[in-house]
């Protein structure tokens, strides 16, 4: 087991260092033209320019503006030039509402979605199976920014009431109850896309589950169907859940929900990553890329562990 | 009286003419394809679908028509400083604003609380009070959202089929090449689907989107201008291959074990042959159905893209940008933002659908009864 | 006089599909004493599986019909509510099947697995029950199986995940134990090992066998009654020996022909039944061999009756051929010799 840790840790870390790498190449060498003016932002001077030139290491083989980016990124001094903020400063500020954001959602999703999916499997067939798909297959098919827009509009701004707050994060330090009543809503969005998707893709394994030999044998031993469906059916159908839930919250926790975020007006990491996009700001959005994908990474290697525990075929000898 | 049986093997005459005579219904063999089709057939809601996407693919195909007959204008243009005569009345295509009270959408008498304040109304939708022009109301530049609705469904459509060709085609080369040959081919395509699948999608998208929406892509012989919609489209494709490509290396995996790979290649079927011939038709369906379903999540996530800024660029029309565009506007002229989302889910909910039919028509399961 | 413990009258299994009603089962009658062996052969789409799994209750389905009656002590089976047929599987009846690899569940280890048999039956504590599990373990012949118990499916060979379903299926001292094709997927030395086995185990047990198969060299030792089983009919039935030495029906003789043999001058081909079974939809008129049968007549345009031709009673056939016909005739399809009739 121990071995297997091992293994999968310094497999994670060698995916990192693969992932600054495609980072560095997304920014610096794929878009051509002068790195240096793109890195500068919008409103650079020629100074400003030479000088990112010379710290960067535009002029140097590009394994040092490799290392060079590489010590910007992780010693915290990575400044934006557009709006002369540190990049990491930001990232810390942003950090509370995307991870309350994430945490709210996962919860909800991962529970609604559970329980439609067994439902609808349940139902397979009949009328509340159907309606339960179509309103999935709705829900999945929403641009999320969309519903968010619509909801913020109808019950925050006042199109129909303004009984929910109308967008920003207030930090659970300071008002717990404002907190939580502010994140109602992008909690409820957020959520809708992933219900959707995991009732459906839930409601697929069990019917795939229930035809497997060994239900057929938990029958031949008289079970009662109850206990067929949780011990034998649900165990089996769940796992392939849980691996994806822990992927898309890592995701999520790592500024993946920049649509909820900037709709809302939570001024999450998310959101500090789509307004230095408007800016054409690289710093910040190649930090929050790199920051996303290490959160991913590491959960990658807890979701396996998790596996190997689900499973247990899958464990090392 | 028991027939002779004549000296050759036991197909004998006997059991032949009586089997001439009727036609005993023998199990006869079908093509998992045929099957299908029977299956795909019945399932009226799928075609229905199908039928709703196509409708919306012509309807966007024929923008120009539209823009140059009903509308009178095109995508792009801006007509904020005219007039146009709805229902007789002579009303300017972009008035000044105000404070706009939220609950009813019309002007604040005052700037009480709550009135937020919008800097120019558009006309809204004049349902052909107009002669067909503005027919779902003008944006903040003056452009009829009609004809943008249909020349940005052509943009989001294009992007999202054409991204979802080339990530298809890409991600079953690389699956069959990974499993099939193994070693290091297979150790490097896997690691490097593991590395994309470290970036969340979206921010991937971004961080694309941005770094290529400056100077355009010039590589390896390809020269993309940056206002191209050939950036989002190559963007969203690179995006999604290890999503299509992972579960397909597995499915190619599970299949290399079967006999009848040992089979061909025993037989001295070159590695070609084996991919193409053997193995390609095999996840032929899982191909198929990956196709649609990803053509409807590339639609969204290239929405998400423009509405976010790292895709289509202005002023090229999409749904996206649309949408956001409408954003400030929402709480007088809702139709800016929902004319295009209810474009956009109509058309994903159709895919959805139609590739939800398909994949159970391709793997069906479900428990369902049979009316006799 | 042996207890009868299973009456099966005319059993018929229909099921509604898109293409048609699939007759699964077209009228199917034998019977079942303790302390016997049934062997029930036929090839795939015979039906063997489908009555096997009507006796359980397996094939309950909004789909499916029966008509006849399943006597189990008396009580007719198919008309037992789904709870109450719960109660009798594992109890009373218990089934293992033909793949031990996916039959058992993965995540769970095979102790757990007996358990969850003994006490869904009995109110007995784990602790005992674990007890008894081992014991099975150690009765279907598992060495070690005090540290086998805990142990995965997936870390068992497929002869032992084969003898560990049949702890499971014997856990709770049942009455009948159906084993449907148990060692097709197993090699051939371990085939007769585990039906060696539960030969053992009936008599341990004080049980019945219902043993299914499509491979008529299985039964041969271990029955004591064999069924015949064609296109869903009992084509024939007979005592094993009688059904060996006198086989009555024109497929039978296919089926003891097509047995590849070590003791007999080889011939140039193996014998095989030409053409394929008949469509479950579309049954042929008559008899349902008739399209097969080298040996088909008019008469055989209307479909024979279950009937005993023979000196013992007890050997049922369904064929219009004359006796003596018959045993002048099936040498040589039987003796797998030059592919000639007389």
């Amino acid at each position: 087991m121990l071995n297997f840790l091992v293994r999968r840790t310094v497999g994670a870390i060698l995916v990192i260092i693969a992932v600054t790498f495609i980072v560095f190449v997304i920014f610096i060498v794929v878009p051509g033209g002068d790195p240096a003016q793109r890195i500068a932002g919008k409103n650079a001077t020629q100074q400003n320019i030479v000088n990112i030139r010379k710290d960067w290491g535009f002029d140097r083989p590009f394994y040092v503006q490799y290392s060079k980016m590489m010590q910007k990124m992780f010693s915290g001094e990575l400044v934006s030039y557009t709006s002369q903020q540190n990049v990491l400063d930001q990232i810390k500020l942003g950090l509370p509402a995307t991870f309350s954001l994430a945490i709210g959602a996962g919860i909800i999703w991962l529970f609604f979605g559970i329980v439609v999916g067994v439902v609808s499997a349940i139902k397979a067939g009949k009328l509340s199976d159907r309606a339960i798909t179509v309103l999935a297959l709705i829900g999945v098919s929403m641009p999320v920014f969309w519903l968010g827009i619509v909801t913020r509009y109808y019950l925050a701004e006042g199109g129909l009431t303004t009984f929910f707050p109308d967008g920003e994060y207030v930090a659970f330090t300071s008002d717990p109850l404002q907190w939580f009543w502010h994140l109602v809503l992008p909690w409820t969005v957020l959520a809708v896309l992933f219900i959707g998707f995991y009732s459906r893709v839930l409601r697929g394994n069990i019917l795939d589950t229930s035809n497997e030999d060994y239900v057929r044998t938990a029958k031949a031993k008289g079970l009662a169907p109850n206990r067929i469906m949780r011990k034998h059916i649900l165990r089996l159908s769940l796992i392939p859940i849980i691996t994806l839930f822990g992927l898309d919250f890592a995701a999520v926790l790592g500024g993946g929900a920049i649509l909820t975020e900037t709709v809302f007006d939570l001024h999450g990491v998310g959101q500090y990553a789509y307004e230095s996009i408007n800016n054409f700001d690289l710093p910040p959005i190649m930090a929050v890329t790199m920051y996303a994908a290490i959160f991913i990474v590491v959960f990658n290697v807890l979701v396996d562990l998790f596996y190997a525990f689900l499973d247990p075929r899958i464990r090392p000898a | 009286m028991a027939q002779q049986a004549t000296e050759t093997e036991f197909t004998l005459d006997t059991a032949a003419e009586l089997a001439a005579h009727e036609e005993p219904e023998a199990i006869r063999g079908r093509s998992p394809w045929y099957l299908a089709w029977r299956r795909l057939r019945r399932n009226y809601v799928a075609f229905f679908f199908l039928f709703v996407f196509i409708v919306v693919v012509v309807a966007c195909a024929f923008a120009p028509v539209y823009a140059k007959h009903v509308a009178g204008t095109g995508p792009n243009t801006n007509h904020i400083l005219e007039n146009v005569k709805v229902n007789g009345k002579e009303t300017p295509v972009v008035s000044s604003g105000g404070y706009i009270d939220p609950h009813t959408g019309k002007l604040c008498p005052t700037s009480q609380s709550g009135c937020k304040l919008v800097a120019s109304i558009p006309i809204g939708p004049t349902w052909f009070g107009a002669g067909g022009k503005f027919v779902l109301g003008a944006d903040q530049n003056g452009r009829d959202i009609a004809v943008r609705l249909l020349y940005g469904g052509r943009t989001s459509l294009f992007i999202g089929i054409f991204s979802s060709a080339i990530c298809v085609f890409f991600a079953v080369i690389l699956a069959l090449v990974a499993a099939y040959y193994g070693g290091w081919a297979d150790f490097t395509i896997t690691r490097f689907f593991d590395v994309m699948f470290a970036f969340p999608v979206i921010l991937l998208g971004i961080a694309l989107g941005s770094a290529l929406a400056i100077n355009g892509f010039h590589h390896f012989g390809i020269n993309i201008q940056s206002g191209s919609i050939w950036i989002p489209t190559l963007i969203i494709s690179y995006v999604l291959v290890p999503y299509i490509g992972r579960p397909l290396r597995g499915q190619v995996l599970s299949l290399r074990e079967k006999e009848f790979v040992e089979a061909s290649i025993s037989q001295g079927a070159s590695p070609l042959r084996v991919m193409f011939i053997e193995l390609l038709p095999n996840i032929a369906s899982s191909v198929i159905v990956f196709f649609t379903l990803i053509i409807a999540n590339n639609i969204l996530l290239e929405t998400a893209l423009s509405f976010l800024g790292a895709g289509v660029q202005p002023p090229t029309a999409s749904w996206g940008t649309m949408i956001a565009d409408g954003q400030n506007l929402i709480v007088t002229r809702p139709w800016l933002s929902f004319a295009p989302g209810l474009a956009i889910i109509i058309t994903v909910v159709s895919l959805n659908v139609f590739g939800d039919g398909l994949r159970d028509a391709l793997d069906p399961r479900a428990k369902v009864k049979v009316s006799h | 006089m042996a207890e009868r413990l299973l009456e099966v009258k005319d059993l018929k299994v229909q099921f509604a599909t898109v293409d048609g009603t699939v007759k699964a089962v077209d009228g199917v009658s034998f019977d079942l004493d303790r302390g016997k062996v049934l062997g029930i052969v036929g090839e795939s789409g015979s039906g063997k599986s489908v009555t096997a799994m009507t006796l359980m209750g397996l094939t309950r389905d909004v789909n499916s019909r029966f008509e006849g009656e399943v006597l189990y002590k008396g009580k007719d089976l198919l008309q037992v509510s789904d709870a109450e047929m719960q109660q009798y599987r594992g109890a009373e009846m218990g089934m293992i099947f033909q793949d031990p690899m996916t039959s058992l569940n993965p995540v769970y280890r095979i102790g757990e697995q007996i358990v969850e048999a003994i006490r869904t039956h009995e109110k007995i504590d784990k602790r005992a029950a674990k007890n008894r599990a081992v014991e099975l373990l150690r009765q279907v012949g598992i060495p070690n199986p005090e540290s086998r118990v805990d142990d995965f499916p997936h870390q068992f060979s497929g002869g032992m995940r084969q003898r560990a379903m049949i702890a499971i299926a014997l856990s709770c001292n049942p009455d009948v134990l159906i084993a449907d094709e148990p060692t097709t997927a197993l090699d051939v030395t371990i085939q007769a090992q585990i039906i060696e086995l539960i030969d053992r185990l009936k008599d341990d047990f004080n049980s019945a066998v219902i043993l299914i198969t499509h491979d008529l060299g299985v039964v041969a030792d271990v029955a004591d009654e064999i069924i015949v089983m064609y296109a869903g009919n009992v084509v024939e039935r007979a005592a094993t020996r009688d059904l060996f030495y006198d086989p009555q029906m024109p497929y039978t003789w296919g089926l003891l022909g097509s047995i590849p043999r070590l003791d007999r001058p080889r011939p140039e081909r193996l014998h095989s039944i030409t053409g394929s079974p008949p469509s479950l939809i579309n049954l042929p008129q008559g008899c349902s061999f008739r399209p097969r049968c080298p040996h088909a007549f008019d008469r055989c345009r209307e479909k024979p009756p279950l009937e005993n031709h023979v000196d013992p009673p007890t050997h049922l056939d369904r064929c219009w051929l004359d006796v003596e016909y018959k045993r002048a005739h099936r040498g040589d399809t039987i003796a797998g010799g030059k592919p000639e009739a007389a």
